[in-house]
């Protein structure tokens, strides 16, 4: 006989319970610590960072762990906490030349001013899988470079001294930035806006689209201009003091990649850029970035418009992962009321050709 | 940072970070929905986008919705949560619970009782009286989407009253089957001006919204839209004058209650094709079950 489900709320208490037990797993293994995951697992905690929007270590590296490693779900707690946040106001622009620079990679020069910097990269690491690192692997300390500070000239900005590049740009007179998380988005999109919203989406989704550019679908011929990993130094304008105010550093991958023009009627032949910039540590993604920038700049570079790449109002809708997820995964709730509905109208359907079937039989028969 | 019981009303949390505001917004946040929301309703069926925010629950289990109700929701209101018509469905339950920690409101699964209701998917069988709010959780509010992808041409084609492409596509289903084979998210016209999507409530529910004597509000979170419809508003479901729009009818009562001519869930029974058919207002259910 049919029994009402009752019970949602200790079924649900009951779940939260069970994933508690098997995210913590067998007791009998150390529980992992805030530390050794943002130490250790630094460039998941970047990633977690970067699209949740949020530079804290501690709390991505918190949001890793009650995850359990599932880094959009990660990703989702930290925005989650970021929202609430009350919006004090925005810093001064990063100046990516003043950076502290770890890395600094450049394919259009051999060599240029600031040097190549390998820095912590896998590239040139052979991917065997190293079975001492099962065990605490003693390791070695870091050879670093001594001497001061300086700053390391852009690549654009080399380009730009025989106006071989298309310029920074300035932004118009009296035009605030806009903020995709306090204003809906609208579309067509300013660049500012729409940098915001490739900024925090997913990996995965921009690394495939900035693909299928180079397999021909929206083709930019690329190359690095430059990828540089550092720390920048944030500033803060408070209107009752004079100066900016530092607030300290974050760390920040930045690419610029270069792409060939072939100019217009206005503009001679030149190289544009595709602009990408991600908080911590992530090449891969800040590449990524770049390629799609520069893919969904087609418009106003006045290329045809082909590929799924360059088209903005499908990549920018569904760049973000929180969205993505919660949407096709919302598809697990109960649907039951619509089923319904519509096992009524397939039924009918059915009796409805069938009937036609039957008729159709009786009229041959006849 | 961690959230706790130990809420504020007055607007800021007491400790940097240690709680959440009444009804979990901050008051900025709740001030840019109200005010979309009051656009919406001087512009009924009409979309307004909002900044939606993320909200604890995932896109898709109705965040749309909940920050709509946290926007309007005082601490004297009753909250009643419905998700397929039930106040017991697991959403509907972690919905409620959510409001009660973060609101500390009173709630109720009395369609009567309740002066805001959040709902998906369904409209109370109990007709809702004036001064009640139905607030729909919205999963995809652009009715012409499955038609038009693109939101710079669905934009234009509301601005300028542009519902061609609709009355093709219900006329196409004439074609094909001799009806509209649409069964929930049926479009309406709304004051006789904005297509809208009713959200995926079976198109059964549709003549409720009409001259309706309670506020309805429907909220996108993902999508980032927000609409209404005030009292008394005129909300006509498409259809052509040959072939005027019918709702679904169910042969059999519900097998608990009795009641005909409300909505209905079909339960299996067994795995031999067993089933019965019963409300899907439990609410409703359980009242006509007191009453007899």
């Amino acid at each position: 006989m049919y029994v009402a489900v009752k019970g949602g709320e200790a079924a649900i208490s009951n779940a939260h319970r069970l994933l508690a037990d098997r995210r913590r797993g067998d007791r009998d293994v150390p529980d992992l610590r805030i530390d050794q995951i943002a130490e250790q697992l630094s460039v998941g905690v970047d990633r977690v960072m970067a699209e949740g929007s949020l530079y804290d270590k501690e709390l991505a590296a918190l949001a890793i762990k009650q995850a359990r490693g599932d880094l959009i779900e990660a990703i989702f707690l930290v925005r989650a906490y970021r929202t609430t946040l009350p919006r004090f106001g925005y810093t001064q622009p990063i100046d990516t030349e003043d950076m502290l620079v770890e890395r600094r990679v450049s394919a259009t020069y051999k060599d240029l001013p600031g040097g190549q910097l390998l820095g912590p990269t896998f590239d040139y690491t052979h991917r065997l899988l190293d079975p001492e690192l099962a065990h605490d692997k003693q390791v070695d300390k870091p050879v670093t470079r001594e001497g001061e500070h300086e700053k390391v000239v852009r690549v654009s900005s080399i380009l730009a001294q025989e106006g071989l590049i298309e310029a920074d740009g300035e932004m118009p007179e009296g035009r605030v930035p806009g903020d995709i998380t306090r204003d809906p988005m609208e579309f067509p999109m300013e660049r500012d806006t729409r940098l915001q919203a490739l900024a925090r989406g997913d990996e995965g989704f921009l690394l495939a689209l900035a693909y299928s550019t180079q397999r021909g679908y929206g083709m930019n011929h690329p190359f690095v201009g430059e990828v540089r990993i550092g720390e920048v130094e944030l500033e803060f304008e408070v209107p009752e003091i004079d100066f900016a105010i530092p607030l300290g550093t974050v760390q920040v991958t930045e690419c610029q990649m270069v792409n060939k023009f072939k100019g217009s009627a206005k503009v001679p032949p030149q190289f544009t850029r595709g602009y990408g910039l991600v908080f911590g540590q992530s090449e891969r993604k800040a590449m990524a970035m770049a390629l799609c920038d520069r893919a969904l700049r087609a418009g106003e570079l006045g290329e045809d418009r082909t590929a799924p790449a360059q088209d903005e109002e499908f990549v920018i809708s569904h760049a973000d992962n929180v969205q993505a997820t919660g949407f096709v995964e919302h598809l697990k709730l109960p649907h039951y009321v619509d089923f319904q509905a519509e096992l009524e109208l397939v039924r009918k359907m059915r009796a409805e050709q069938a009937k036609a079937a039957s008729d159709a039989f009786d009229l041959a028969a006849e | 940072m961690t959230a706790s019981n130990n809420l504020t009303h007055e607007g800021a949390p007491t400790m940097a970070g240690a709680t959440y505001n009444f009804a979990y917004l901050d008051e900025q946040t709740k001030r840019m929905i109200r005010r979309a929301i009051l656009k919406a309703i001087a512009i009924p069926g009409y979309q307004v986008p909002f900044a939606s925010r993320e909200m604890p629950m995932p896109y898709g289990w109705g965040t749309g919705g909940v920050q709509v109700t946290a926007s309007i929701i005082g601490p004297d209101d009753v909250l009643k949560v419905i998700d397929q018509g039930a106040d017991d469905t697991t959403n509907a339950v972690s919905i409620r619970a959510f409001f009660q920690k973060v609101a500390n409101v009173a709630v109720t699964t009395r369609t009567h009782e309740a002066t805001i209701i959040q709902t998906r998917h369904r409209i109370p069988e109990t007709p809702l009286k004036s001064g009640q709010v139905l607030v729909y959780q919205v999963p995809i509010p652009e009715p012409l989407r499955f038609l038009e992808p693109r939101e710079t041409e669905t934009r234009t084609m509301h601005a300028l009253e542009e519902y061609g492409l609709m009355h093709v596509k219900l006329y196409e289903d004439i074609a094909r089957h001799g009806y509209i084979a649409k069964t929930y998210a049926y479009p309406v016209k709304v004051e006789d001006r904005y297509v809208m999507d009713p959200s995926p409530i079976p198109k059964f529910d549709n003549p409720k919204m009409h001259m309706s004597e309670a506020l309805q509000l429907f909220g996108a979170g993902r999508e980032k839209r927000i609409y209404a419809i005030p009292p008394h508003t005129k909300v006509v479901s498409l259809d052509f004058e040959d072939h005027p729009f019918e709702v679904q009818k169910f042969s059999e009562p519900c097998a608990i209650c009795g009641s005909r001519g409300i909505y209905l869930d079909e339960v299996i029974l067994d795995d031999r094709g067993g089933h019965m058919f019963v409300c899907s207002d439990t609410d409703f259910c359980e009242e006509q079950r007191n009453e007899h």
